[in-house]
């Protein structure tokens, strides 16, 4: 029983996490239909920033305020000088962009900070609270609920209830008609690289502290944890993505939890071709099939 | 036909970058036809994580070796030869591996193949260096695979393999820990295997065992069930990034075995750097060693580490990474000192067999005609106030069932030139 | 949306300029003067093996590598690039022929007959992974064969006694006739391979199958108005492009004499989707661009790494080059290295 109730929770922590990142994929996917394969190396690049100021500074806050700022600059340069510019008659086009984008990125991190895992502290105890012999969850998990908590609940704000948001929306559904009102559709999309790219960054200082540190390479694999939670979900649904996310992070913890560490992809494998068998778009697919 | 130029053209710019670089190393062979080996110069290769998840830590050995090579050239060299140390990042990628082996043997025409890391990376390559008849001596890793002298005679271990390892870490559970719950996390391949193998010859079979793979930094659920089976004492078999890991994961929920750890994940300072604020976890932690530690400042093998290190590797920072690269090279040189003048390949892997080198290590090489697998022991330590200290004596033993023995011999110091003599 | 390729682009870009412009390979329809495919593999065979008679050894290993790698790009070109169905997976589909080349070797030291097994093996794996994945679209494609990718290391580990964990097999091999050297033979056997793959590629995509093929990706719709079985265009596109992965996979088994899940990696998937669109998406010649490019880009930048004798630099430098060339590439010329020269020509043209 303690087993269990551990291996939910550590899976509900990770889960949040990929659910975060799955926004952050899905926001870019809504707004550009493009499935931003940089995500991951944006998201670490913004991480090493935090590593920087808070090494410079001491305080972990002001690293965690940095690597969102990076994330939102990321955003605006990674759209404003490469992906405006990639010819979208072909979807493969901007998918092959984003992965020149991870080797770049991965390079250059390489070249600055070398190839060695560095440590990143979290703020909060990570030591799980035991109540009557049972592990439940630490301070720092209940911190990662909150956060990512907090940032869904902002986003669907924003989309259904700010101006700017209906803005957003509307420049990704209809670009043309959108102009013509006169929204700034490129301003719209520029704005929604950079918050997809902040949430991206969130997920990654979440992370990062939970496993070996920060490398170049350190969210290579939750990106795919991420984006076959965003694929379960359906990458047009937010709902999905955090659906999602936590299905794959509770799967994973109970699979290697019971039964092999080793089986976890096979598992994640088993998910996808379950769920997009019965439903090809995903979970939260509205239409019935999906030819974009 | 726009086609077909097109093919030529993009054939030829294979063909041209092969001249680039292809003339060079050619036809440099001065005295007699020995590959790599002129009357000036000895090249020999490695090939080495560099990039990707796996390069931390690693990534400095084969520096550490450049750098005692350069201290050894700066003083004159071996028999009148500089050592040239070329090294290939393989990322860790068995393919990539195989490539840039390819190229230090075939395009580079080294003298031989050093310390080449890794098991899956450099299993690869055993038949294509055999084939080629390329010595590949003091391979980076504790798997038996190097010790075959009947089918790979010209390959050599350099670490004690992980079976040795895990005998010497049980003996120290049982004659100290006895009647604890024993249980074991290892990595899922050959080096969690042989350790597990070892751990159980001695005390049988652990109380649990769990495994993880590198591709998965997530140890969560394999601590929750250690925990669950009431583990007192638990031996890793992992590398640095998942011991520190494995402990930090297990605090997180409140289980604080006794952790013993193979020496390959045990660097302090390693260990440490990952686990920040939380390396106060690692006090009283019990690993192996068998060069001297990187912060024991009073040994004569530090000191000139230390001295090489701040003279030809930049100062870098000094781990056991470096210490471990430096032996590396200093045996390499022992080697070519013996081997003398008339360097041949034939001539290294006799004088490498006939053995009998005296250095940094507690305990003897094993390598003989029929043996060819590393360091023959280890000694434990024990982390206090975050730096690891030796404790009690070495033990050597053997892979199968042979006794453990503490073994007698004493240190030797280095000459104080810091190169072997001839 | 789906299969709006590159290649189409180009098409009907060139369509509409004023001169016939020669810029699609033997594999897009009616182009004038079209050279039958056997002649052009055959002056490539004639080329190769001059070339393995002019090069050093380790030019015709990396000779051999190429033509490894060209059966896997050329493979993922008619998927990808004539039927617009991505895959992330096809490094997956390449260890599975080479663990079947292995095993098989292994067990029976026949190479022919483990080639034979390899292209089976793949073949069954391919249609099983056809199946689902003709069903899916876009990225919920790249999602489900992103996740065949990265279950190599996974099923190695689960069963390790099949296949020896992370640390693979390695496999066993008949030293070659005495009087050829080991890397000549190699370069000979990749490209023998490599070039039959391709000639039966392009002999299959001149016909009706390549017609299909490419009406199912431009319009489902009217391809299906037309009588296409779409679901089994695409599940046969699948499988043929999972058999050319197949027999690549257990090319580079032979020349590895070993097979381990490391050697199949996420990013080895990632980089043969970049090498073709790098290429040149639906054109067979752009495939061997890209095979190319993964053998020479990463070797020119390891040495350039390596003159600058920064460790630092050295890998990471190689990573940087491949990154910008990739980038740069599709901005400047979306149609690939392919389309360079026809794209110069045009500029040219419009210059006089």
């Amino acid at each position: 029983m303690s087993e269990f109730v551990y291996l939910t929770f550590d899976g509900l922590s990770r889960g949040l996490v990929y659910a975060a990142f799955a926004l952050a994929l899905v926001l870019i996917w809504r707004a550009a239909r493009i499935v931003n394969f940089a995500q991951g190396a944006m998201a670490v690049s913004a991480v090493y920033v935090a590593y920087s100021v808070t090494n410079a500074t001491g305080s972990y806050w002001l690293g965690f305020g940095a690597a969102l700022l990076a994330g939102l600059a990321l955003g605006v340069i990674v759209e404003r000088v490469v992906m405006r510019f990639v010819d979208h008659s072909s979807p493969l086009n901007g998918v092959v962009v984003a992965l020149g984008l991870v080797l770049i990125f991965q390079g250059v991190l390489g070249i600055v900070y070398g190839n060695e895992f560095l440590p990143f502290e979290t703020p909060f105890s990570r030591d799980a609270f035991v109540v009557g012999g049972v592990a439940m969850l630490s301070r720092y998990d209940l911190f990662v609920f909150g956060t990512v908590g907090a940032v869904v609940i902002a986003l669907t704000l924003l989309f259904t209830r700010t101006a700017v948001g209906l803005r957003m929306r509307a420049a990704a559904f209809a670009p043309d008609v959108s102009r013509l009102l006169g929204v700034s559709v490129g301003g719209m999309l520029t704005l929604g690289w950079a918050l997809a790219a902040a949430v991206g960054s969130l997920a990654g200082i979440l992370v990062v502290p939970t496993e070996l540190g920060v490398h170049p390479t350190a969210m290579d694999v939750v990106f795919v944890s991420a984006f076959a939670a965003a694929v379960v979900g359906g990458l047009d649904s937010p709902i999905g993505a955090v659906v999602g996310g936590l299905i794959v992070g509770v799967l994973l913890s109970y699979v290697s939890g019971y039964i092999d560490v080793t089986v976890a992809p096979m598992a994640v494998l088993a998910l996808l071709v379950v769920v997009l068998l019965g439903r090809p778009g995903g979970l939260f697919s509205s239409s019935k099939a999906r030819v974009a | 036909m726009k086609r077909i130029t097109t093919a030529a053209l993009s054939v030829l710019l294979l063909a041209t970058a092969g001249c680039t670089d292809g003339g060079g190393g050619g036809n440099g062979s001065g005295s007699g036809n020995v590959p790599g080996v002129t009357d000036t110069e000895i090249v020999v290769g490695t090939h080495m994580p560099l990039t990707g998840p796996a390069a931390g830590g690693y990534s400095k050995i084969a520096p550490a070796t450049k750098a005692y090579f350069d201290y050894v050239n700066a003083n004159g060299g071996v028999h009148g030869r500089k050592i040239t140390y070329k090294i290939k990042d393989d990322g860790y990628n068995p393919a990539n591996t195989q490539t840039v082996v390819r190229e230090l043997v075939l395009q580079d025409k080294v003298f031989a193949v050093l310390n080449g890391l890794g098991t899956p990376t450099h299993t690869g390559v055993l038949d294509f260096l055999k084939t080629n008849r390329v010595p590949d001596l003091f391979v980076a890793s504790g798997s038996r695979s190097w010790n075959q002298a009947d089918k790979y005679p010209q390959t050599f271990g350099f670490n004690p393999d992980y079976t040795v390892e895990g005998k010497i870490l049980a003996t120290y559970i049982k004659e100290n820990l006895a009647g604890k719950k024993t249980c074991f996390l290892g990595q899922d391949d050959d080096f969690g295997r042989d350790s597990l193998a070892g751990v159980e010859k001695i005390l049988g079979a652990v109380a649990a065992k769990e495994s993880y793979v590198t591709s998965n930094p997530n140890v969560g659920p394999q601590m929750g069930a250690l925990k669950a089976a009431g583990c007192e004492v638990v031996v890793l078999a992992t590398v640095p990034g998942f011991t520190a890991l494995s402990i930090g994961t297990a605090a997180k929920i409140a289980f604080k075995p006794q952790f013993v750890v193979s020496n390959v994940g045990s660097d302090p300072t390693t260990v440490g750097k990952t686990l920040g604020a939380a390396a106060p976890l690692m006090e009283g932690l019990v690993a192996a060693n068998y060069l001297p530690l990187n912060t024991d400042e009073a040994n004569p093998w530090i000191q000139l580490f230390k001295k090489v290190n701040a003279e030809h590797n930049g100062n870098a920072e000094f781990d056991n990474n470096v210490v471990y690269g430096m032996s590396v090279g200093y045996l390499f040189v022992q080697a070519l000192q013996s081997a003398g003048k008339d360097l041949t390949r034939d001539k290294i892997l006799e004088t490498v067999q006939k053995n009998g080198f005296q250095g940094p290590g507690l305990v003897p090489l094993r390598f003989s005609a029929q043996d060819h697998s590393g360091y023959g022991g280890e000694q434990l330590t024990k982390v206090e106030n975050g730096k690891a200290v030796y404790f009690g004596t070495p033990y050597t033993t053997d892979d199968g069932d042979g006794p453990v023995a503490p073994y007698q011999g004493q240190a030797v110091a280095p000459p104080p030139s810091g190169v072997p003599a001839a | 949306m789906t299969g709006r390729t590159a290649a189409k682009h180009e098409a009907e870009t060139a369509g509409t300029a004023q001169a016939p412009v020669p810029d699609a390979g033997p594999v897009l329809p009616k182009r004038r003067r079209r050279v039958h495919p056997v002649i052009v593999i055959a002056a490539g065979a004639v080329l190769v093996v001059a070339l393995t008679y002019m090069l050093p050894p380790f030019r015709n290993y990396q000779l051999a590598t190429v033509g490894a790698y060209f059966c896997v790009t050329a493979g993922l070109t008619v998927l990808t690039g004539l039927n617009g169905q991505l895959s992330l997976g096809h490094g997956a589909l390449m260890a599975t022929g080479a663990y079947t080349l292995a095993l098989t070797q292994n067990r029976w030291e026949n190479l022919p007959l483990s080639f034979a097994m390899a292209v089976l093996v793949t073949t069954v794996v391919g249609a099983v992974i056809g199946l689902a994945a003709a069903r899916l679209r876009g990225p919920y494609l790249a999602g489900l064969t992103l996740a065949v990718a990265i279950v190599v290391p996974s099923v190695t580990s689960t069963f390790d006694e099949t296949f020896n964990s992370d640390q693979g097999l390695s496999v066993f091999l008949n030293p070659p006739p005495e009087q050829y050297p080991i890397e000549q033979w190699q370069a000979w056997l990749c490209w023998g391979a490599a070039l039959v793959v391709v000639l039966l590629l392009a002999l299959l995509v001149r016909g009706r199958f390549g017609r299909d093929l490419r009406a199912v990706r431009d319009d489902e719709t009217a391809a299906k108005l037309a009588g296409i079985n779409i679901a089994r265009t695409q599940v046969l596109a699948f499988v043929v492009s999972a058999v050319c992965a197949g027999v690549s996979g257990a090319l580079f088994a032979y020349l590895a004499q070993s097979v381990s899940p490391g050697a199949f990696p996420l990013t080895l998937s990632l980089f043969l989707v970049m090498a073709i669109v790098i290429g040149g998406l639906g054109s067979l010649f752009g495939a061997l661009w890209g095979a190319l490019l993964l053998v020479v880009l990463p070797a020119l930048s390891q040495s350039v790494g390596e003159q600058t004798g920064s460790q630092r630099l050295e890998g990471n430098l190689a990573l940087i080059v491949f990154g910008v060339v990739l980038v740069v590439v599709m901005l400047a010329a979306p149609g690939g290295l392919a389309s360079i020269p026809s794209r110069m020509s045009r500029l040219i043209r419009r210059n006089r």
